[in-house]
């Protein structure tokens, strides 16, 4: 390490003001700071600091979404062995997969980071950890055969359009990560839904289409749907890392534990889906109206939204009472949309998008009431 | 007594070398006054250099308020004068003699003065600036109508000072103290103790205010959150708040005629061989109690408590309203990975760090960063240990965007920096938010007077 440590110091005159490659300041000041936490000390305020950064809470949500993503490698392999009637061993499924998988991921993160480069270089910021987060999620939320170029260009998109428009990590007003699933979703919509993208190779004449495909053609009864052990474990067609219900709780426990993610959002997310599922149940006017309520948090991109992108806490509302009212919100659009639109079989991501926008609304109406409250204190004072 | 109010938010960060119960005397060499530790005074000078003082003897004035005078805590001579940048007075440094020559200003009972003579013999004696307004944090204005007064009797910050220990046998000063402080004002004075452990006589049996009692973390021991429980400030009221050890000086006031410049200071951190309480001069310098007790790592000097102190240098002087030094290591090093390692010997409040596992360890914290400066991003973990009704992003927001309106609306006046520091150690974003608070507060103290 010490070598190491030398050489840093020693190439980093190079690229401080002044130096051979200054342009490349932000750049060498991301991999400095990666392998080192600076010798950086405090100036004002408190003399000592937590020892917990935004690089390691960021880096956290990564652990936690790990789950998804493996059990997502070894369910494309699955799907597809499934889909050309071939037995495979778990290591053949999962390496069939993980081939298929980490070309998104590498190209979300290279794509995504030389964006965010170019950004902090151009600003003379230092690079921000937040698209460690987004580069991750991209790959899980969308189709695994969705051609590598435009998973670049959603990134740029969502990259710039979704935040460094607004300033970089932190001042954006949607979920980075959502946005480029959007972009994607009305740019190409051929490539984001129907029965055809779920599976990486899929034989002609076979169908692969995931559970709520099935639903929205339904008409008057309930189509033949997985069953709940079957959603919850993932063995079903769908985004990379959204079908499993299981590897998401799983990422879950980690988030809530470390309090990375807000319990307040997460819960509130199941709590309307659940209660706008039963809502359904009362009305059953159609096949999709008398779907369990439960179904409706473990199909889709449900769980995975209320999860890791419900929880964003850039996007989400800032108040703990605003948190119950943004979930809750979010669960109860995303079934509404589901059900009621039939333009759009995912109504996560928009349920999503929509309360993105929605949340410093609902943060203006909570903060309202503790102003409202110091007033009132006043003129108790002034009576 | 009255119930009890526990202040549930909170935390308390435990740290090594926290002072020993003994006290060693100490005489104080050098001690200086610094104007800049008195928020909004603009110091004009009384003496110069190769002056001789007495105890009492006023040294500067507040040129905005002429009747705030800042006296000689010892007998000496002014041995320097020490200026900054654009000739800002930044320290008057005096040479301390043995004979303790005092000013006399008068033996009284404060029981049977009233309000003008108390505040008089305060402003004289130059005791008066030790009491501070919130909100601004500045010297009380002697014609103001505080709504309350407030003690607070025990310090629950990193390596506070015990005041069950400083004030012990000191009861007849303490209540002297008490006893002029009641008749500034028209409403009470609180005294406000720990339900635990608090046990000291001298507070338990003030007399004349009313005694509250506290339980919960770090910064339950603080006047801020006591107030906000109590009696929260609204728009246009002023509160006053001294410090125990400077009620009993104001006692002394009174019962001796002189100028009492005594303070026990505790001596704290992990970079002081034998953290211990001292008993000297206010404004004592550093290097006369700290010499050959100190490690010889790299080190930080704080006058006072590692999450609010100020840094001073080892030849510098004890602030004006400090009862503690702690000194702490350096954090120059850099750490290998040190963001994603286990990192066992950092605290955290999160548990993404391993802290949580040893609850009981105390940690030796340095100085250093732990990262870099973000933009806000984690939400919802200020309001966990902020014992305020306030929404502490949106106002730290609104401070930043220099909108008076909004600060009002969420309550910036019943806030001061220091309330602060906690959320600044567990920022993940490492933002300096008693400094943003700080800055907030003086341009709002300038825009509305």
């Amino acid at each position: 390490m010490k070598a190491l440590q030398k050489f840093m110091d020693k190439v980093r005159p190079n690229f401080q003001k002044g130096g051979k490659y200054q342009y490349l300041h932000s750049t060498f000041d991301a991999f400095d700071t990666f392998l080192f936490v600076p010798g950086h000390v405090t100036k004002k305020g408190s003399h000592i600091r937590d020892g917990v950064d935004l690089k390691r809470t960021m880096f956290l949500v990564v652990i936690a979404a790990m789950p998804a993503l493996l059990f997502g490698m070894w369910n494309v392999g699955y799907q597809h062995f499934l889909n050309i009637n071939e037995t495979a061993t778990f290591m053949e499924t999962f390496f069939y997969g993980f081939l298929k998988v980490l070309p998104l991921v590498i190209v979300s993160y290279v794509v995504g980071l030389g964006v965010e480069f170019i950004f902090a270089q151009m600003r003379g910021h230092e690079v921000n950890e937040g698209y460690l987060v987004s580069g991750f999620l991209i790959p899980l939320i969308i189709p695994v055969s969705t051609p590598l170029w435009m998973v670049g260009l959603a990134t740029i998109f969502a990259v710039i359009i979704g935040k460094e428009v607004f300033g970089g990590t932190g001042m954006n007003i949607v979920n980075p990560a959502l946005l480029a699933r959007a972009f994607l979703f009305f740019a190409y919509p051929s490539q984001m839904s129907g029965d055809k993208v779920w599976i990486a190779e899929q034989v002609d004449g076979t169908t692969g289409a995931t559970p709520l495909g099935h639903l929205l053609t339904a008409t008057d009864k309930l189509p033949e749907l997985p069953s709940v052990m079957e959603s919850f474990i993932g063995t079903i067609p769908g985004s990379v890392g959204e079908t499993s219900t299981l590897a998401i709780l799983i990422g879950a426990v980690i988030l809530l534990f470390t309090g990375i993610a807000s319990w307040r959002v997460m819960f509130s997310v199941f709590a309307g889906g659940y209660l706008m599922g039963l809502v359904f149940n009362l009305i059953g006017a159609n096949a999709y109206m008398t779907l369990p309520a439960h179904m409706h948090l473990l199909i889709g991109g449900f769980a995975f939204g209320a999860v890791f992108m419900a929880t964003d806490p850039v996007s989400a509302a800032q108040t703990n009472r605003g948190k119950y009212i943004y979930g809750f919100l979010i669960g109860l659009m995303a079934v509404l949309i589901r059900v009621v639109n039939p333009a759009y079989p995912e109504g996560m991501m928009l349920a999503i998008l929509l309360l993105n926008v929605f949340a410093p609304l609902i943060d203006h109406y909570v903060v309202a009431g503790n102003i409202k409250r110091r007033l009132n204190r006043m003129k108790k004072i002034a009576a | 007594m009255s119930t009890i109010t526990t202040i549930k938010k909170g935390l308390d960060i435990k740290l090594v070398g926290e002072a020993e119960k003994t006290i060693t005397e100490v005489l104080a060499k050098r001690i200086a006054l610094k104007p800049t530790d008195f928020t909004g005074v603009f110091p004009k000078l009384l003496v110069k250099e190769g002056d001789k003082v007495k105890a009492g003897t006023p040294i500067f004035f507040d040129k905005y308020r002429d009747n705030i005078v800042f006296t000689s805590p010892v007998s000496g001579e002014v041995s320097e004068i020490k200026r900054g940048a654009k000739r800002k007075l930044l320290e008057i440094i005096i040479t301390a003699d043995s004979k303790s020559e005092s000013l006399d200003f008068g033996v009284a009972d404060p029981t049977k003065l009233n309000k003008e003579s108390v505040t008089e013999k305060l402003l004289k004696s130059g005791l008066w600036s030790m009491i501070k307004q919130r909100p601004y944090s500045v010297i009380a204005n002697p014609e103001a109508q505080p709504k309350a007064i407030f003690i607070s009797g025990f310090d629950n910050a990193p390596l506070g000072p015990d005041y069950d220990f400083i004030l012990h046998g000191k009861g007849e000063a303490f209540q002297a103290g008490l006893d002029a402080l009641t008749k500034l004002t028209e409403g009470k004075v609180n005294v406000n103790i720990h339900s635990d452990l608090t046990k000291t006589k001298v507070l338990l049996n003030s007399k004349n205010v009313q005694v509250n009692e506290f339980k919960g973390k770090y910064p339950s021991g603080m006047v801020g959150p006591q107030i906000a429980a109590l009696n929260p400030i609204n728009k246009g009221e002023v509160v006053w708040v001294v410090n125990p050890q400077d009620v009993i000086n104001i006692g002394q006031l009174f019962l001796t005629g002189k100028v009492c410049s005594e303070k026990i200071i505790a001596i704290t951190g992990s970079e002081v061989l034998k953290p211990r309480y001292i008993k000297t001069s206010s404004g004592v310098c550093l290097h006369d109690i700290l010499q050959d007790n100190i490690s010889d790592v790299e080190k930080r000097f704080v006058s006072g408590n590692p999450l609010t102190g100020s840094q001073v240098e080892l030849t510098g002087f004890l602030g004006a309203y400090d009862h503690q030094i702690t000194v702490l290591p350096e954090g120059t090093d850099q750490r290998f990975l040190g963001w994603i390692m286990p990192n066992t010997d950092q605290f955290s409040y999160y548990k993404s760090m391993f802290s949580w596992l040893t609850p009981n360890k105390k940690y030796k914290l340095d100085t250093n960063m732990k990262g870099g400066e973000r933009a806000f991003v984690v939400t919802g973990k200020f309001e966990e240990v902020f014992p305020f009704d306030i929404y502490p992003m949106q106002l730290i927001k609104a401070v930043m965007a220099e909108d008076i309106d909004m600060m009002e609306q969420l309550g910036i006046y019943e806030v001061e920096a220091e309330d602060f520091a906690l959320l600044e150690f567990i920022s993940t974003s490492k933002i300096e938010i008693q400094s943003i608070i700080h800055d907030g507060l003086e341009f709002l103290r300038k825009e509305m007077s």
